[in-house]
């Protein structure tokens, strides 16, 4: 396995692996329960507390789980987190609770948590597992938030509404576009987060192409093509 | 038999799991690139949703009542275990059915639809009989758009689309308008 510095085993997962826009994982959630930034925001957090529980407790006992079965004990440590998040928000914030529905118990087979605990937690020491799960989930609430505000801002016209910070930026006479809060919504959102990223990604490539070769600077077919 | 009906219908169109609940999207974006695998891994889903629905109405039935607390860790162990156990038999009593569903089997294990059909079906109180109509409704339902799916992307693959959807974001757009057409189902039954 390569050697990483602590740095990047937390920065990593934010971005450059970050685990809904690049590796496409967890996808349920990010699509099911973004209908608002509160929902989104309730959503990972919940994922956050398992996946970091879950990666400092695999990793605290990986001399003890036996290869054979660890997959098994992966599961069963998730859904341990998991139904302890269950009842907590039950217990203090019923109506997100009631929100998120069955998507809490769902929690158990995201495959961000899952990929952690085989990929990482398993085979590092517990600090740098802890700094590895704050990045995923770091990365994982970006992904959730951005989702969540642009199917927000469009669907209902307001932005964290539930929150003492709510706001109506088109004002009272936003006709709402209500299929972006209903499922077609969120596969059309995620598309074109990945259509635009695609398209960044291309650009940049283009641009480290021209300076590679400097002669083609004056020739400015590349930026024609991507405007 | 008209409520059994009911539950079987708008399991597979109206609250489709792949379309409408975004469950299973695992399979749904990574093996739907051709109709045939996209069939035999709904066929594998089907197999293990029915399985699931008898599991889990057992454990409604006997275990959840005492202890309350142990219905993600149930479902979820009881489920895994079951399905290797399945996977095993398969194996050892039909090695050409193993060879179609084989991969597949293990997969599904961690496959959102499975844990969600055991959740959903106990929070709306499905009885043993309406549980099983459920899961071969999701089943077919999840089977349908997953071959659906298969068949849009075997047609882009032949069609010249610009770089930049190349990726999932072209394929996210395509479910999203298959969504949306599903979404027409929800006038089918007004009460």
């Amino acid at each position: 396995m390569k050697q990483t510095t602590p740095q990047q085993d937390f920065i990593r997962g934010i971005w450059k692996e970050n685990p809904v826009l690049i590796q496409l994982l967890g996808l349920c959630p990010t699509l099911a329960v973004t209908n608002t930034v509160l929902n989104a925001l309730a959503m990972a957090g919940a994922t956050t507390f398992v996946l970091v529980g879950s990666s400092l407790l695999v990793s605290s006992l990986k001399k003890f789980i036996p290869q054979e079965v660890r997959i098994s004990t992966y599961i069963l440590i998730i859904a341990t987190f998991v139904t302890i998040v269950d009842m907590v928000l039950q217990a203090l914030v019923p109506e997100i609770h009631k929100a998120l529905g069955a998507f809490i118990a769902l929690i158990v087979v995201n495959c961000i948590i899952l990929g952690r605990q085989e990929a990482f937690a398993s085979k590092r020491p517990v600090g740098r597992s802890l700094l590895d799960a704050l990045g995923t989930a770091v990365g994982f609430t970006i992904a959730m938030f951005m989702m969540g505000a642009f199917r927000e801002l469009l669907g209902y016209g307001t932005l964290f509404a539930g929150t003492p910070l709510a706001w109506a930026p088109f004002g009272e006479g936003y006709e709402p576009w209500v299929v972006m809060i209903s499922p077609p919504g969120g596969f059309f959102t995620l598309g074109f987060i990945l259509l635009f990223l695609g398209w960044w990604e291309e650009r940049k490539a283009k641009k480290r192409e021209i300076r590679h070769w400097p002669h083609s600077v004056q020739i400015p077919v590349g930026r024609e093509e991507a405007a | 038999m008209g409520e059994l009906l009911l539950i079987f219908v708008s399991a597979m169109l109206i609250t489709n799991f792949t379309l409408f609940y975004f469950l299973g999207l695992c399979p749904f974006l990574g093996v739907s690139k051709k109709v045939e695998t996209a069939l035999r891994m709904g066929a594998a889903n089907i197999f293990v949703m029915v399985i699931t629905s008898l599991v889990a109405s057992f454990l409604n039935l006997y275990v959840l009542p005492h202890a309350p607390y142990l219905r993600i860790i149930s479902f979820i162990v009881v489920i895994a275990s079951l399905v290797q156990i399945v996977e095993m038999t398969i194996k050892k009593i039909s090695p050409a059915l193993f060879r179609e569903l084989g991969i597949y089997l293990p997969l599904i294990t961690t496959n959102c639809a499975i844990l969600g059909l055991a959740v959903f079906q106990t929070g709306r109180g499905y009885t043993f009989v309406d549980g099983l109509f459920y899961a071969l409704g999701g089943g077919l339902g999840l089977t349908l758009a997953l071959v659906l799916m298969a068949s849009l992307r075997e047609q882009t693959e032949l069609s010249d689309v610009p770089a930049v959807a190349r990726n999932m974001g072209l394929v996210l757009i395509l479910a999203g308008t298959l969504s949306l057409a599903f979404m027409g189902f929800s006038g089918l039954f007004t009460s």
